[in-house]
């Protein structure tokens, strides 16, 4: 196994780091908080000589995700970060970069979106883009922020996948938190992510072609939508084969899922980010308090959607809760429940799952709110109370 | 004319799969097999007893369907095949050597001599 | 070292707290802790209330929230003491640390507590002796480390000496070892 370096670092820093030994060809990219600190620790590399990335300095994230696009179409490797705004200000062309079929490799500091202005954490941007067609990975830590980018690198470029990836962190208590976690040296992630060897390179001038075409009424559009969902679709084994393998040269794990406490539990949360550690942590407690058998699903994998290993994880629970950092306004709840219990459908055995809004701008996770998540599970278990209602925990 | 490298007779039917990947189009300089000439309501006409040979109607077509053979306009003028009728010609010619003619008539001796 | 030690800052933004929190998960790291340090942050400007977080543990740290009961409070401007309420949530046998002139039987009174240990040192007084400036984070952690006793003198010093050797002359290194010395020393704890 490669020595690994333990180093104290924030979350944007990590990333930074597994950005530098990707060595993408292009940078394109546009300052926002909390993702800010990750372009800018590039721009120090760049400058330092230590990468020889083109980094684009642009007027907008509109044109930060245009320019990856145009580098990408030409053949490059591109990574960039962005944020909350920023990440909504991108939106028509997250959708071509997609439909184009380009490996552009983002981090997403988890924000929250205005109005009103707010700085802080939550799923609202990312969840907002949920069906662009970007692979989207989470990380609960800044070690999984780090392993995360590296992993999404190859998923990107796989033959098979050839989509973009968005990586995500969650904005200030994984961005800018110090964390204790490890990197592993250059030539062993340069070996791991290996090239990028684009089959249609605008840059190719002995083969001429043409990038951004239309396909109108009657047209291909249609099947190549189809195309696309396939390939998303292949993503999925995909993104496990090459998170087993990154796990095997680091000894981490890594899981489209990563299940706790699963073996002998009645109730389980499923969470998604920095959260999935409080989770654990209270969850944690009760066992050891004699109460409630918790299990915590947490998913580290949203886009493909790890639909049937959710159901396999779940099969049997007493009451499930699902935590989401993010509002699907007017909808039955957040994406996460709507994902979930859409995924729970087909099991035969009815499982009654509840439905969290929690964190939103910041909003503090305390471990207390967390054991009133397993206590009103318990209730639902044990026939106390109804498994109803949308709960926004711990708003005034 | 060359022929295309990849056999679009089947394009209607082609699945998801045999698209290029992402849309893209693997071969450029393509549109010469696309033929626009059926777009045509009206087909332009030159009169070679008119014509300065400006070239000026070359220069403007935007279908490059005005055929030049040894810096003059040609005698076989037009490309129908790609001709979509739009008249840029005819309007931009400075001396109304090109007419428009509907298409399906002929023009008359007598409109051929004015 | 105890399982999970969780230390509370409070400072005005600019006084250097945050870089305490960090010095200290920093130190922490090379004893093998596990570690985490985070500001709260937040659109301050220079002179607000602000609070940072360190937690440090023998195992892995798996909880991201803000610390409510905090082990430690350290308390780098005492005109904080009548507007924020710093001793919240104060573990039983807590212990707060204050930067300040008075005994920690003034504090005490101050704070209206009667649990917990508090501990007073003139962080300000020995930084503008040292220092020749106001900045009392690197005294507090001398004072942290012995009140504590979750480092000894020499592991702080010696984890200055590598941290801020990277960046400052040696003078300027010297004088943060010896106000961290000094307020090892002169910190009364009641």
């Amino acid at each position: 196994m490669p020595e690994q370096k333990t180093i104290a670092a924030t979350g944007n820093i990590f990333v930074a780091e597994a950005m530098r030994q990707c060595a993408p060809d292009v940078m394109a990219a546009y300052p926002i908080t909390p993702q800010t600190t990750i372009v800018e620790e590039y721009a120090k590399f760049v400058a330092q000589g230590k990468v020889h990335t083109e980094y684009v300095t642009v007027e907008s994230e509109h044109s930060a995700m245009s320019a990856c696009v145009g580098a990408s179409a030409a053949g490059a490797r591109v990574m960039t970060a962005t944020s909350s705004q920023g990440l909504a200000l991108m939106w028509e062309e997250l959708h071509i970069a997609s439909g184009m079929r380009l490996p552009i490799v983002m981090a997403n500091a988890n924000r929250a979106l205005s109005a009103p202005i707010n700085i802080h954490c939550d799923h609202s941007d990312v969840m907002g883009a949920r069906d662009t067609g970007w692979v989207i990975l989470f990380a609960e830590t800044a070690q999984e922020a780090y392993d995360n980018t590296i992993v999404a690198c190859r998923v990107a470029e796989d033959p098979d996948v050839l989509l973009p990836v968005m990586t995500c962190l969650d904005g200030f208590i994984t961005t800018h938190s110090i964390d204790r976690g490890q990197t592993i040296d250059d030539e062993t992630v340069k070996a791991f992510v290996g090239e990028r060897k684009p089959d249609y390179a605008l840059l190719d001038t002995a083969n001429p072609v043409s990038h951004g075409s239309f396909a109108g009424l009657g047209g291909p559009f249609f099947e190549f939508k189809r195309s696309q969902r396939d390939a998303i679709d292949r993503s999925k084994p995909v993104v496990e084969r090459v998170g087993a393998e990154w796990s095997k040269i680091v000894g981490r794990p890594f899981g489209l899922i990563e299940t706790w406490g699963l073996e002998d539990a009645d109730v389980a949360v499923v969470v998604i980010g920095s959260s999935a550690g409080n989770a654990r942590h209270v969850a944690r407690q009760l066992r050891a308090e004699g109460g409630t058998k918790a299990a915590v699903v947490k998913i580290r994998c949203f886009r493909p959607f790890p639909a049937a290993e959710l159901a396999a994880a779940l099969k049997g629970m007493k009451a499930v809760a699902v935590l989401d950092r993010a509002e699907s306004f007017g909808a039955e709840g957040g994406p996460l429940f709507l994902e979930t219990r859409s995924a729970l459908y087909d099991l035969e055995r009815r499982v009654p799952v509840v439905n969290y809004i929690y964190g939103l701008g910041g909003a503090d996770v305390k471990l207390e709110l967390m054991r009133r998540v397993y206590s009103d599970l318990s209730d639902i278990a044990s026939g106390a109370a109804a498994a109803e209602g949308l709960r926004y925990l711990g708003a005034r | 004319m060359s022929e295309p490298k990849w056999d679009l007779t089947r394009l209607g039917e082609w699945k998801a799969e045999e698209f290029p990947l992402g849309a893209v189009i693997p071969e450029a300089g393509n549109s010469q097999y696309y033929r626009t000439g059926g777009w045509r309501s009206e087909r332009p006409v030159r009169d070679p007893k008119v014509c300065t040979q400006c070239l000026l109607c070359w220069i403007v077509c935007p279908d490059a369907a005005i055929r030049v053979a040894e810096e003059k306009i040609a005698d076989d003028t037009f490309d129908y095949d790609h001709c979509k009728g739009c008249g840029v010609c005819a309007n931009e010619c400075p001396v109304d050597a090109i007419t428009m003619v509907p298409e399906g008539c002929e023009l008359t001796e007598a409109e051929k001599d004015a | 070292m105890q399982q999970l030690t969780e230390i509370r800052w409070h400072a005005r933004a600019g006084q250097g707290a945050v870089t305490a929190a960090k010095l200290v998960a920093d130190t922490a790291l090379e004893l093998d802790q596990y570690i985490q340090a985070m500001p709260e942050y937040g659109p301050e400007r220079m002179g607000a209330p602000i609070q940072a977080f360190t937690r440090l543990s023998a195992a892995p740290i798996e909880i991201h929230c803000n610390i409510e009961d905090p082990n430690v409070v350290v308390v780098l401007d005492e005109s904080l003491l009548p507007i924020v309420d710093v001793a919240r949530g104060l573990t039983a046998d807590g212990t707060i640390i204050v930067n300040t002139c008075k005994t920690p039987e003034e504090i005490r009174r101050e704070l209206g507590i009667d649990h917990g240990h508090v501990a007073t040192v003139d962080a300000s007084g020995i930084s503008l002796a040292t220092l020749k400036r106001d900045i009392p984070n690197t005294p507090m952690i001398g004072a942290l480390a012995k009140v504590t006793g979750l480092f000894t003198l020499e592991q702080v010093a010696d984890h200055l000496r590598k941290s801020f050797g990277k960046k400052f002359t040696a003078e300027v290194v010297d004088a943060n070892v010896e106000s961290v010395t000094r307020a090892y020393r002169e910190v009364a704890a009641a």
